[in-house]
């Protein structure tokens, strides 16, 4: 059989518990009893429960930033490690840290461990998100009708994008009533509205304030949610649980309802864009199609008949004149001749030699007498002479 | 075709884009684009109806499911 020393056991056993993940970081929950705060700084109390005991110490340097006034009698957190204190063969409590329940610590642990537990779930999956329909008709908000916050919201959308229909779902966001509401007003949403988008909001304000927002019941509703859920809970710096669930996390209320919506600016600019991409595009098409039209006009015109024809036009008119000219010349070459003939013939003419004295007989016959030996005596011959005639009968 | 007037933003802006995208295929007779660039010219003008006259409505839903 081994015999141990005392200081050989007691090293053992102080080993054991530092091989213990569990005890090197705890937080125990108990009432303070026997508080001695030392003059190094130091501070020695004890925390019990109906059924045990645990010796505790705090050292200064963790003790001095200890955030609440602890007091024996006092509930409170006390996180630290487990370990033997080898002179005295106890074990104790080596605490750096003391938290009133329910206060920001505790607050703050249970936020980590819901956190921890849901996203362990999958809940925050990004997978999970749904999308944020970019042009929502109506929007759900689950808000109190009397925060400030709902108002905020209410100015962003009109100004932003007013043809959207509010629908509040109405709730405490607030106290421990809060969740329960929250809750039931995001399923109301659900199950009787068609809304597309939900905002779940409240203003600032303490950890404790916004605490509903950490609920378990209110994270698994966002998540249980139909409908795509905004987050808009307190400030930039707050991180709910809700946050984490919701299919989109806005800092502020606000900024929730910017999320929701597109802005009116933006779109009117861009329809002016499209309207006026429309104009250009309609009339790139008319003045092609009148390009177009310009260029068949002008073939046709080259293509058409009415060039030859005026041509011909032009060619007929000039022979019409050459020919007019023509008969012209021609007619007065006639009308010369014809004058030098006719003189000629008036020259020639029997008057005109009865004019210079000559005459012509003839006889009853009328046939011209050109020898005494047509006639015989007792003939009648006519004598013509220029201005009258004679009658005479031939004597022998 | 659903009256313009009745059509939502979000549905008379797609169909503005639809006729956009037409004619930039240009492959329409001009007929179809007068059409088109008339009814693009309506929707457009629904569109900024929209955007300058809309006011924002709120209601509220109760326990019991009611609207108001």
């Amino acid at each position: 059989m081994q015999t141990f020393s005392v200081e050989e056991i007691t090293t053992h056993i102080h080993n054991l518990f530092d091989a213990d993940p569990t005890l090197n970081s705890v937080w125990v929950q108990g009432e303070v009893s026997n508080l001695t705060k030392a003059s190094s700084g130091h501070w020695y109390f004890t925390i019990k429960d109906t059924k045990a005991q645990l010796r505790c110490v705090m050292f200064r340097n963790a003790a001095q930033y200890v955030p609440v006034d602890v007091k024996s009698g006092d509930e409170i957190l006390v996180h630290g490690r487990v370990n033997v204190y080898d002179a005295r063969g106890e074990y104790q409590l080596y605490a750096d840290q003391i938290e009133p329940v329910g206060g920001v610590g505790d607050l703050y642990r249970q936020f980590e461990e819901l956190k921890a537990k849901l996203d362990a779930e999958g809940l925050f999956d990004a997978d999970r998100k749904q999308p944020i329909p970019a042009f929502p008709k109506q929007i759900g908000i689950v808000t109190s009708p009397t925060a400030a916050a709902y108002h905020d919201m209410q100015n962003v959308l009109r100004r932003r994008f007013p043809m959207v229909e509010v629908i509040l779902s109405p709730t405490l966001v607030q106290g421990s009533q809060a969740p329960p509401q929250i809750i039931n007003a995001i399923e109301r949403l659900n199950e009787y509205t068609q809304v597309d988008t939900i905002i779940v909001s409240r203003g600032g304000g303490s950890i404790e304030d916004l605490w509903c927002f950490n609920d378990e019941g209110v994270a698994r509703a966002i998540a249980d949610s139909k409908i795509p859920i905004i987050s808009g809970v307190g400030h930039e710096i707050d991180f709910t649980i809700a946050d984490f669930v919701a299919d989109l996390r806005a800092p502020t209320p606000s900024s929730a309802a910017e999320l929701a919506t597109p802005n009116r600016d933006d779109l009117l600019i861009d329809l002016d864009r499209r309207t006026a991409d429309l104009k250009a595009l309609f009339m790139s098409t008319l003045s092609s199609t009148q390009n177009s039209l310009s260029r068949t006009q002008q073939r046709l015109k080259y293509a058409t008949p009415l060039n030859t024809i005026t041509h011909a036009q032009q060619q007929l008119t000039n022979q019409q004149s050459q020919l007019k000219r023509a008969m012209r010349q021609h007619m007065n070459r006639l009308q010369d001749r014809l004058s030098a003939r006719t003189s000629t013939l008036h020259a020639a003419s029997p008057s005109a030699i009865l004019a210079r004295g000559y005459a012509i007989v003839t006889d009853t016959n009328g046939d011209i007498v050109k020898s005494a030996n047509q006639v015989t005596a007792d003939d009648r011959l006519t004598i013509q002479l220029h201005t009258d005639q004679l009658n005479v009968r031939v004597e022998d | 075709m659903e009256s313009i007037e009745n059509l939502s933003y979000e549905v008379a802006y797609q169909q503005l884009e639809l006729i956009i995208e037409q004619l930039e295929s240009g492959e329409l007779s001009l007929e179809k684009s007068v059409e088109l660039y008339e009814q693009g010219q309506l929707l457009s003008a629904h569109c900024q109806t929209l955007l300058e006259n809309a006011e924002l409505t709120i209601k509220q839903v109760d326990d019991a499911g009611e609207i108001r």
